[in-house]
């Protein structure tokens, strides 16, 4: 995007403009130490939970498979550090109260050195063994899908793929880890592109990032050649600019039609954190064991970008990071759409981009404010990037007319992004409705 | 961290700031001005009217919040915005006991037999007008000069009638105080009764002469502009309001220059500004949807001008603004906004 069109304002229509609280967008992303247990859940990921491959007792070395795939829509996972497989049993995760897991206990002199791999010749390889290679990093969907990326890279043969949308939006505030990830690993972002070209029959790939980031559009403009299939654009900076549909309309034009995919219009979106991970995963034939994760928030001692090992609990990164006493939520995700979390003994997983920790303070604000009936401002209908009308569609949930607001007022449509929720002067939790009409509709279809 | 217990509440975590008090709170602040100089006008009477029809409508808003369990209350500003409004459109010397009918009503008929805060249908200081103009047909329609001397010291007598009395007649009033030459009718009655066009300077600022008008439009535009700008009101509603209602007058002037007036008289005199800018807004009872609020506008711009031109009263904004609230229901349900995706959808079905 030129910056001509981006004055004449070229990018989805409405939209909010959150406090952005990018606090940690100038700091290199750091090692976090291991945890002296490791909690692998065998489902982190959308699909059927992998199958365990290690035994109770078994010593595993950093990077070797504990659970392999069980069918194609799943991936395997890796053992994050050396030590012994302590238990495999039921634990909470944030999936819910109880989700088998892999208890993992670290050897106290783990190194960082990936001890299995097991690379292939990538060039070698016909896409359908190009695709295994995929699946076999246990690489999903990075930023919060956690969709299978080899299943994702799979698109019917109808559909050609003509261009390939890069997701380096991040347009949630306080989060900065895809931003690091473009910063300090553009090379790697590079190689995953070029992989995720030749899957999807080699279509123009656009990285598409926020132009509150323009030190990433340096970054990997400066590593691009020229006449080359790949290009950067800075899009304007706007939440829910890093929704797929959202960032498709404002790089290449195209509206995706509510109740199909975004590959049926020829363009395909994937998250920049998992294309790096592919680029810097592949070559080598390792497996995904850990991931950067943004932690941050009022309540956080030392925020930062930290490189995670997947399956350190909660509870031992909060000690690391420091987090102060006032703390009282702990969300996974951003401030818009992540979701808190119930129990500190929640192990991190493969969708976690960030960590949000809030004072009691911060929520005790928003509680004590009033919440008055809708007062018709139109906010809402201003915010909504859908195009919904969250304002009758509120009132609608509240006399639980779900399927007049499935049927005439289309909440299926609704991706959930917030927007109408965070706007609202009346303090009405209108996606919150949406999510329990949604469900509600759910429940009456199964 | 202290303990391990957490808050689970759903996204979205954090909030914008603007709440209904702050957006009911600064319409009441940008309403100011223009009441500080409507008094200006006319003195204590003016000063006395506001007082007394705001604190009418904030009794009001308390009894019946408290006896209904409504949501809202006084400290939500609605009531405030509600009197000072309703109380601008009344004239000056609008006898006191008849301003606190016209305010308890407006509330209680306009506002919190519908259930109160959003719910109602139509605008509360209009309801509260339109119950006067039934009411008190004689009183609504007497205007007395502004800038008289003396207006600071003297009440208007007509304001302090005893409640159920007939007001004092002002005419005999001025007449006694030898002001004969400065009575007149309003612009808009002048000009529908006796073909007399008021000057549009005058009319804009309301400063250089006696003119018996309502409060100064060019400090309304000043106020509400300041308000669109800060998006504490959209600035399509007034935008379309005063745009049909000048296209509408236009063409009629076109089409015969000496039976109606010319555009610019008609944006400026009587309620129009007034009605446009701060009635017309009103959240609750106009559309949410972009494309509605044109619709709204349009519809009470023409309106206007069809009332003011065709009907038996010189004014026409009260019952063109109420007609667009009634209508706001059934414009909403013709101009839901396009969901994202469905154009593509639907070009794709015409191939």
């Amino acid at each position: 995007m030129s910056l001509l069109s981006y004055f004449r304002g070229e990018t989805f229509a409405r939209g909010v403009h959150p406090p952005q609280h990018k606090l940690t967008a100038d700091m290199p992303i750091r090692r976090l130490p291991f945890a002296p247990r490791l909690i692998v859940p065998l489902s982190q990921h959308v699909g059927r939970p992998a199958k365990p491959v290690v035994k109770i007792g078994q010593e595993v070395v950093r990077g070797q498979p504990l659970a392999v795939a069980d069918g194609f829509l799943s991936v395997p996972h890796h053992a994050p550090a050396t030590g012994v497989v302590e238990d495999i049993r039921l634990h909470p995760t944030a999936d819910g109260p109880w989700t088998e897991c892999i208890i993992l206990r670290v050897y106290s002199g783990s190194t960082q050195e990936v001890l299995w791999s097991a690379p292939r010749d990538l060039d070698a390889l016909d896409t359908d063994g190009l695709a295994h290679a995929v699946q076999d990093t246990g690489v999903v969907g990075l930023g919060g899908g956690v969709f299978p990326t080899h299943a994702k890279l799979r698109v019917p043969k109808e559909f050609p793929i003509d261009t390939l949308v890069v997701n380096g939006c991040e347009c949630e505030p306080y989060l900065t880890s895809d931003h690091r990830v473009m910063v300090e690993r553009p090379r790697d972002l590079l190689a995953g592109i070029a992989i995720a070209q030749r899957l999807l029959g080699g279509p123009r790939a656009i990285i598409g990032i926020e132009d509150n980031k323009m030190d990433a559009v340096a970054a990997i403009r400066a590593l691009l050649p020229e006449g080359s299939s790949v290009s950067v654009e800075a899009v304007p900076t706007k939440y829910p600019q890093g929704a797929g549909e959202m960032l498709i309309k404002t790089l290449v034009g195209r509206e995706v039609p509510p109740d199909a995919r975004a590959y049926t219009t020829g363009a395909y979106v994937q998250n920049v954190a998992t294309l790096a991970n592919l680029g810097q995963l592949m070559p080598k034939g390792q497996g995904f064991i850990e991931r950067v994760i943004t932690v941050t928030g009022t309540a956080i001692e030392r925020p930062g970008n930290y490189l995670v090992p997947m399956g350190t609990p909660l509870k031992f990164l909060l000690d690391v990071v420091g987090a102060k006493d006032e703390a009282l939520e702990v969300i996974f995700g951003g401030p818009m759409m992540g979701e808190a979390v119930s129990c500190l003994d929640t192990p991190i997983t493969k969708g976690v981009a960030g960590i949000l920790v809030l004072r009691g303070r911060d929520l005790a604000e928003r509680s004590s404010r009033k919440t008055y009936p809708c007062i018709k401002c139109g906010e809402c209908v201003g915010a909504c990037p859908m195009g919904l009308n969250p304002s009758t569609l509120g009132m609608l949930a509240v006399k639980r007319m779900y399927d007049t607001m499935s049927e005439h007022y289309q909440l299926g449509a609704c991706f959930e992004c917030g927007s109408c929720s965070f706007v609202c002067p009346a303090n009405i939790p209108l996606v919150q409705h949406f999510r329990v009409a949604k469900a509600v509709l759910r429940g009456r279809k199964s | 961290m202290k303990g391990t217990l957490v808050e689970l509440r759903s996204s979205p975590h954090i909030k914008r700031e603007r709440t209904v008090e702050e957006i009911m709170r600064t319409v009441v602040w940008s309403l100011v001005p223009i009441c500080v100089f409507y008094v200006f006008q006319y003195g204590v009477s003016a000063l006395a009217s506001i007082v007394v029809v705001t604190g009418a409508c904030l009794w009001s808003e308390r009894w019946f919040v408290r006896l209904g369990g409504q949501a809202g209350d006084l400290n939500d500003w609605s009531a405030t915005i509600t009197g000072l409004l309703l109380a601008l459109c009344l004239p000056p010397g609008f006898p006191l006991w008849m301003g606190v009918v016209a305010g308890w009503s407006s509330v209680a008929l306009g506002k919190a037999i519908f259930g109160g805060i959003g719910h109602n249908i139509f605008n509360p200081a209009l309801v509260g007008r339109a119950f006067a103009q039934a009411a008190f047909p004689t009183a609504i329609a007497t205007y007395t000069p502004s800038f008289l001397p003396g207006r600071f010291t003297e009440f208007i007598p007509s304001s302090l009638a005893l409640p159920l009395m007939t007001p004092a007649d002002t005419t005999a009033w001025l007449h006694a105080k030898q002001l004969d030459a400065l009575a007149g009718a309003t612009p808009l009655a002048k000009w529908k009764f006796e073909g007399v066009l008021a000057p549009a300077g005058d009319l804009l600022t309301s400063l250089f002469s006696h003119l018996p008008v309502g409060p100064s439009p060019l400090l309304i535009l000043i106020c509400g502009g300041y308000l669109a700008v800060r998006h504490f009101l959209d600035w399509r509603v007034p935008t379309a309001v005063l745009g049909s209602a000048a296209l509408s007058a236009w063409v009629l002037y076109l089409v015969d220059s000496h039976h109606y007036p010319d555009p610019v008289f008609v944006l400026l005199s009587g309620g129009l500004m007034l009605g446009a800018i701060y009635m017309a807004t009103d959240m609750v009872t106009s559309p949410v949807t972009p494309r509605g609020m044109w619709i709204y506008g349009g519809l009470i711009g023409v309106l206007t001008v069809a009332i003011r031109y065709y009907g038996g009263l010189p004014e026409g904004v009260m019952y063109a603004i109420l007609i667009g609230n009634a209508a706001t229901p059934l414009i909403e349900r013709v101009t839901q906004p396009e969901t994202f995706g469905t154009a593509v959808k639907r070009g794709r079905e015409k191939k």
